[in-house]
């Protein structure tokens, strides 16, 4: 039994659980609340990367980049709420989807526009380059571990503003009832707003924190945003805590069963079928487990209430 | 009345372009210039392709983003067994089919239990699942695509080789399409179909099991589209894994939007119509997605009842 | 056969969120009556309705229909089974033309439906029997006319000619005579006396006249529980339900 492999496989697998957190949470906040289905959530994972990349090499360091990224990916979903996303509210889940869809498009073209094909590295400080040792004779990426760090405290951060502060009432609220909220003197339209930035601001952090390890590239919305989705029908739409839980499912899910998958096969095929078999099946592993659970449960973990 | 008139605006409309089609090998061969065989090619198969979306989405109203699956299914239906100098058409298009229907009937029988947006989002997810599980087979490619150097052939009739011999085989591949799905729409599984699209929890109180029919449906049409794969496969002579990617099957939704759903010829218009417009837009500008996205955002947003009322109005005047 | 219930409903519950909208109810249908449920508003003949139809799951309780129990079937099955039933807010394919609508009702019973060749509308046997459906219900001038374009009344009268068609041996009826002006609502009338005899049906009804005119029996319901069944006659005299619908007033209006 390789505990290290396992250990570090598992912080793997948690990592990028919560990453997919960051970036889902963002979209079943905007699904629940909004009715809004978001194609292009993973746009804005992409130029926040991007926003970074370049900041980071104006500025001369990643804190900086991500300091001033953040803010400016969370002003540019303003933007693209108060211009597009916000007229079609009204419209069917459909329309939203090829929207959206037009909006990856133009994202995609106008990234390659102004930065090039090619992907953007972004090169990490000293302090963060290094490994950690975790537990004795077990070392860590210290900047993956402060992935895990950032995202957790992220979390609590989301799961208290939502459950214990009157903006999240108003959030939840406005999610079942908008006029009630609007009677109470409350701008529904600048709190749509305000969730849609946030959720694109979280999303845009979520591709910086990954992209000194895998680079700023055109096509990473795209991969990304489908295993989004993944996580919030596993987890639930609306759901925070759904997400949560989903997104780390599917976070270990996939690591583990791409370390794993190939050893645990041998016991049962022959070392040549398990070696094809393994990448395939780890590969589709989690939307497996997504047919399973909907199986079972076919609104997700957490079912949004009367809708 | 107006019935009558439709009737006989769509088989003029059918006889001049199957002409056209008919007609235009003559016309590359006494020019010499093949890229107009090439581009008709692609037309035709996608053509194939969104007919089979269009007996969903169209006809039943399932808006699946699930179809490139099919494409790659059957073009890897064809590279799989050329790489094992298997290339018996007759074999690679069976398999293409069977495999097709295998896995629309696995995945279907999932999706179907979900409705309206979830219903969309899962078929997406299976689709990047299917797109996962070949690319991850490093034997056939990877993510580099698999070379098919041999086109299929069919005993000691004909193969695939010559590009006139595939243009006439797509070509009759489609009229075929075509009338199948055309005697499925006007048949009496078809009213059910349309039935169901129509007020689903009516037709399950008057006796439906609608669940079932919709996945007939949706089994018949992944069998079709994989042959589309299938051709696609023999046309390209290479299988890249982006025409599995889900942005392809956003590809293909469009085209069946654009044409009209729930029509005969619609996904016909809507393939030939995307073609043209991609093979003019990227001779402008590399940057034409954008356009086209653009496109979609705007249509989306200022035609009433989005793109299928704006067309539903256009068709009507 | 004939001398038990068609229908057997005991101690049916179901609660929504805190609401009992179905309270240990017991109710029984005897072959060629016709039954009439009324009640207040809130009194849960929706979830009745929707319980008996099979589109609610009960949380307790059983529904018997010709001595098999029902209770978790789903719509389909129970319309095989022969129960049918006409929605209150009329839910008809809308696109399709109405004779469209009849077919497909008659081709529901008829395991044909599978059928992928044959252009449906050029089935003669098909044709003819729809048409008569229509004829019966007094629509066959508008077989071929989108049932989008029908009137309020035309609907409710299709409404009802579909669940015919499925050839029932319970007619489930929800508020047939709801929103139906004064001519509509003859029409429709005249409709269900001309069924009382031949089918055993189940009338919701808000509108009292239709009711003591059609009813053999009626049902009470206050708060998903029965107050009071029996004869007409018996209803008007209960004191039980004089007090439901307005106090002591001593009349039955609503």
């Amino acid at each position: 039994m390789d505990w290290v492999l396992i250990i570090t496989q598992l912080l793997n697998g948690l990592q990028l659980g919560l990453l997919l957190f960051l970036l889902a949470s963002g979209l079943t906040l905007v699904f629940g609340i909004m009715d809004f289905v978001n194609l292009a959530h993973g746009a804005l994972y992409m130029i926040g990367a991007y926003f970074c990349a370049t900041l980071t090499e104006v500025t001369g360091s990643f804190l900086w980049g991500l300091l001033i990224a953040v803010p400016v990916t969370a002003a540019a979903g303003a933007l693209l709420e108060i211009s597009i996303i916000r007229r079609l509210y009204s419209k069917d889940h459909l329309d939203h989807v090829l929207a959206t869809f037009g909006l990856i498009l133009c994202f995609d073209t106008a990234v390659h526009f102004i930065w090039g094909p090619e992907g953007k590295a972004i090169p990490l400080p000293a302090f963060l380059d290094g490994r950690v040792t975790i537990l004795p004779g077990i070392e860590f990426p210290t900047f993956r571990l402060s992935i895990i760090l950032t995202g957790l405290i992220l979390a609590f951060v989301l799961y208290f503003i939502i459950t214990h502060t009157k903006t999240g009432m108003l959030i939840r609220a406005g999610a079942s009832n908008r006029q009630m909220v609007s009677a109470h003197g409350i701008d529904i339209k600048s709190l749509f707003t305000v969730v849609f930035a946030v959720g694109a601001a979280m999303a845009g952090f979520a591709g910086m924190m990954i992209s000194p390890i895998t680079e700023a590239s055109i096509g990473m919305g795209n991969e990304i945003i489908i295993i989004a989705f993944v996580v919030i029908i596993i987890g639930g739409i609306g759901s925070i805590k759904g997400a949560f839980l989903a997104a780390v499912l599917v976070g270990l899910i996939d690591t583990m069963g791409r370390s794993f998958l190939d050893t645990l096969l041998k016991l049962i095929l022959s070392a040549e079928n398990a070696e094809t078999a393994a990448p395939a099946l780890s590969a589709m592993a989690i939307y497996i487990l997504m047919a399973a659970i909907l199986a079972v449960k076919p609104q997700g973990l957490f079912p949004p209430k009367g809708r | 009345m107006r019935e009558q008139i439709k009737k006989g605006y769509y088989n003029y409309a059918l006889i001049i372009s199957t002409g056209l089609l008919a007609l235009l090998p003559l016309y590359v061969h006494v020019s010499g210039d093949d890229f107009y065989l090439d581009l008709a090619n692609r037309l035709m198969i996608l053509a194939i392709a969104a007919t089979s979306l269009n007996l969903i989405l169209g006809h039943g109203g399932m808006i699946s983003f699930g179809h490139a699956a099919y494409l790659g299914i059957g073009a890897y239906s064809v590279g799989i067994p050329a790489y094992y100098e298997i290339y018996d058409g007759l074999f690679q298009l069976l398999v293409a089919i069977t495999v097709s229907g295998l896995f629309a009937l696995l995945t279907g029988a999932v999706c179907l239990r979900t409705r309206g947006v979830y219903f969309i989002m899962i078929t997406m997810a299976f689709t990047q699942m299917a797109f996962f599980g070949i690319v991850s087979i490093e034997e056939y490619g990877g993510d580099d695509g698999l070379v098919i150097d041999t086109r299929s052939t069919f005993g000691n009739f004909f193969n695939l080789e010559d590009t006139v011999t595939l243009y006439y085989f797509v070509l009759a591949s489609l009229l075929i399409s075509l009338y199948i799905v055309k005697r499925i729409m006007t048949s009496p599984f078809g009213m059910v179909i349309a039935g169901s699209k129509s007020n689903e929890r009516r037709m399950q109180s008057i006796g439906f099991n609608t669940y079932r029919y919709k996945l007939v449906c949706y089994v018949l049409s992944g069998c079709l589209c994989g042959y589309a794969g299938a051709l696609l496969g023999n046309f390209t002579n290479f299988i890249s894994p982006e025409m599995m990617d889900w942005t392809a099957s956003g590809e293909l939704i469009f085209m069946v939007l654009l044409g009209g759903t729930g029509t005969l010829l619609g996904p016909l218009w809507g393939a030939a119509t995307f073609v043209l417009l991609e093979e003019w837009l990227s001779g402008i500008t590399t940057y034409w997605h954008f356009f086209f996205g653009a496109l979609l955002i705007i249509v989306v947003l200022f035609a009433r009842g989005g793109i299928d009322g704006l067309l539903k109005r256009l068709r009507l005047t | 056969m004939m001398n038990l219930p068609i229908l057997k409903v005991s101690n049916l519950s179901k609660t929504f969120g805190g609401v009992v909208a179905t309270d240990h109810l017991n109710l029984e249908i005897e072959h060629g009556e016709l039954h009439a449920i009324i009640g207040p508003n809130g009194a849960g003949k929706t979830t009745l309705i929707a319980q008996l139809s099979g589109e609610t799951l009960p949380d307790s309780g059983e529904i018997i229909f010709r001595e098999e129990n029902i209770t978790a079937l789903p719509p389909f099955k129970r319309s095989r089974l022969g129960i049918a039933r006409s929605f209150q807010i009329t839910s008809l394919m809308l696109e399709m033309d109405v004779i469209d609508n009849i077919t497909l009702a008659t081709l529901a019973q008829d395991n044909h439906s599978y059928k992928f060749w044959k252009p449906a509308r050029e089935d003669i046997d098909l044709r003819k029997s729809a048409l008569n459906a229509l004829k019966e219900i007094g629509l066959e001038e508008r077989a071929f006319e989108k049932v989008g374009n029908l009137s309020h009344g035309e609907h409710r009268q299709l409404e009802i000619a579909m669940a015919l068609a499925t050839q029932p041996h319970l007619l489930l009826l929800d508020e047939p005579m709801a929103g139906m002006g004064t001519d509509e609502g003859s029409t429709i009338l005249k409709i269900l006396q001309k069924l009382k005899k031949r089918k055993t049906i189940l009338l919701i009804e808000h509108d009292m006249d239709v009711v003591f005119a059609l009813a053999d029996r009626i049902t009470v319901l206050v708060y998903g529980q029965v107050i009071a069944s029996g004869s007409p006659e018996s209803i008007k005299e209960d004191e039980n339900v004089r007090e439901a619908y307005l106090g002591s007033d001593g009349e039955i209006n609503c």
